[in-house]
């Protein structure tokens, strides 16, 4: 645990003057880091002759003419594309909360056969890279004839193939004192109950956690969508935006940076409201 | 509800007779009949999306397959093919190594420094934190690569800014010598998420060990280097095989700057990004699931690699 009261070392007790510098260089480093964002922001906003003309980030002039064009811009409005992935991105929120806290549940609390080897491989699975089974998961996609539906993308979280969370769930309930189980047990409950009256109400934070890291990975996904989804009637936001680039010349950088800006804001409003589960789930897993 | 209010019970009460320690068979049957149920989803996913696929690859990887026709039994062309006959595998391979050993160390030290800056009591801690983290989470995204692409254009943000101090910058993404130079700057700037993990093991470090090294008289640097890093070794070697698995799989940042290609003149061909085009562009699907095994070997090495040389650098001292 954390000891926030702890004495600062002297190490790193420098002078008043010192602080102001350190303050100063962060402030200036958070900048140029953040710079490129604030620069497509601030271009999305801007008349297309003067994003070239003016690299700094106060427009002189403001328009909203590049969202307006960019929404318009491919073969669908960009709404179309960006309800795509909400209907992708949710439909595996809820499969990767419900499947993964399932397993978790078992691997945590209950006693089977051979669980030790289970767990065994359930790890093993976070390491393998996914390419070793993208071929023929497509080929098995493609003789289902589900290619260019959203089964492929949302079937693997059904199924608990996000093995990150399953971890990260069951290193959570493990933290729950089981008493607490032992007790509904003792009241007639039985494991159905007890998962979902006693822990899954405790594992609020880790469902939270799993629910935001599902969304923006969903949500940012290129490879998968790029595979399965080959028909502009079902594109999701990064394949649409993707295609800007193979239809426009370099001319039309503002609807593309609108859309872009677009395409990161619900990243960025997940950002903001779930900052705390969000770097505490690195701090403790490497998720990321 | 009954079970809602047991959550008040006394503890000791609850405790005993579960715990009585001679469950019955039938119980222990009953228990593991409902931890199957419970791990359904995922013994179906392990079979059918994980395990299944992988041993389709491993044949297919000794097969030419296209799809259309039925797969035929080559040996071990596909992987022969591959260090003898193909550049551009080699050269995809050469790509995602100089990626790899340039970007993670660098942006481990990044993540290091930043976290040591921010670490010690400083205020506006989870600010900054944020403000740092906020690329890690868009990095991967299309939308961030493609604004990579037009920073990094001839005729970019990077070269206008250049251009005020009357510097006439190349086209970064179009250059062979360059173009890699953008991706892995994008990479570095990720650095946020191995920063957080680098905090939280700083926190770790009880601070009378750098009182008591300050009262034996060790400077900042002697803290630093006997104190700060031994007792981070963990969190580093946690980071670097991380990174180290998750760099050699990157794609998005290649496949947008490159506009699918991996030019110019292959600098951006990363090991994924031609796996993809042989897979699903030419639809050499025995030659991709070759690659995919050589990938695994790879990265699996690795990490078996890192877990041996660690012995010899990372420290466990009192943690164990």
């Amino acid at each position: 645990m954390a000891t926030p009261s702890r004495p600062i070392p002297v190490l790193f007790r420098p002078l008043k003057g010192g602080r102001l510098v350190k303050h100063t260089l962060l402030i200036g480093f958070g900048l140029v880091m953040l710079y490129p964002l604030l620069w497509m922001i601030s271009s999305s906003l801007k008349p297309e002759e003067l994003i070239f003309r003016e690299p700094g980030l106060w427009p002189s002039q403001v328009t909203l003419e590049n969202y307006t064009q960019g929404w318009y811009a491919l073969k669908h409005p960009f709404g179309y594309y960006l309800w795509n992935s909400a209907v992708v991105t949710a439909l595996s929120v809820v499969a990767n909360l419900v499947a993964c806290s399932l397993a978790a549940y078992a691997f945590a609390r209950l006693n089977f056969p051979l669980k030790k080897f289970w767990f065994a491989i359930m790890l093993g699975t976070i390491m393998l890279p996914h390419h070793v089974v993208i071929v023929p998961q497509y080929i098995m996609f493609s003789e289902l004839d589900l290619i260019n539906t959203i089964w492929p993308l949302v079937m693997p979280k059904v199924l608990a193939t996000d093995a990150f969370f399953v971890f990260l769930m069951v290193q959570f309930i493990r933290t729950l004192p089981r008493e607490l189980d032992e007790a509904a047990e003792i009241d007639g409950a039985g494991y159905w109950r007890i998962f979902i009256r006693v822990v899954m109400p405790l594992c609020m934070p880790a469902l939270a956690t799993t629910a935001i890291f599902t969304f923006i990975w969903t949500w940012n996904d290129f490879l998968s969508q790029l595979l399965y989804l080959n028909n502009p009637d079902n594109f999701t936001v990064p394949v649409a935006l993707r295609t800007f680039l193979d239809a426009s010349s370099d001319s039309s950088w503002g609807p593309m940076f609108a859309m872009s800006i677009i395409a990161l804001g619900p990243i960025f409003g997940f950002f903001l409201a779930g900052q705390k589960y969000l770097i505490r789930g690195v701090a403790t897993t490497g998720l990321k | 509800m009954t079970d809602v209010s047991v959550a008040v019970k006394p503890r000791g009460a609850a405790t005993q007779p579960a715990r009585g320690g001679h469950r019955s068979t039938k119980r222990s049957r009953r228990e593991a009949r409902a931890a199957y149920l419970f791990l359904a989803p995922w013994f179906v996913g392990l079979l059918v999306i994980t395990i299944g696929p992988i041993f389709a690859s491993l044949y297919l990887s000794f097969t030419d397959y296209s799809l259309l026709e039925e797969a035929k039994w080559v040996g071990f062309d596909n992987y022969i093919t591959m260090f003898t006959e193909d550049p551009r595998f080699l050269s995809s391979l050469k790509v995602t190594t100089i990626y790899v050993v340039v970007s993670v160390p660098l942006q481990l030290a990044f993540a290091l420094a930043l976290a040591l800056v921010l670490d010690r009591g400083l205020r506006g801690l989870s600010i900054y934190r944020s403000i740092f983290y906020l690329p890690s989470l868009l990095g991967g995204s299309v939308a961030i690569a493609i604004l990579w692409r037009k920073v990094f254009g001839a005729e970019g943000l990077v070269n206008a800014v250049l251009s005020i101090f009357g510097i006439q910058g190349p086209g970064w993404v179009g250059d062979p010598d360059t173009a890699l130079g953008t991706l892995i700057l994008l990479h570095v700037w990720t650095f946020g998420a191995p920063m957080i993990i680098f905090l939280a093991g700083l926190r770790q470090i009880p601070s009378s060990y750098y009182e008591a090294a300050a009262v034996d008289g060790a400077g900042v640097w002697r803290q630093f280097k006997s104190i700060t890093i031994p007792l981070l070794t963990p969190i580093i070697f946690f980071n670097l095989v991380l990174e180290v698995i998750k760099s050699f799989q990157s794609f998005t940042q290649a496949f947008i700057v490159s506009g699918g290609k991996g030019g110019p003149a292959d600098s951006t061909l990363f090991y994924t990004l031609y796996l993809y085009l042989k897979g699903f562009k030419s639809y050499e699907m025995g030659y991709a699931a070759a690659m995919a095994w050589v990938l695994l070997l790879i990265i699996a090495g690795l990490t078996a690699v890192n877990f041996l040389a660690s012995k010899y650098w990372v420290f466990y001292g009192d943690t164990k």
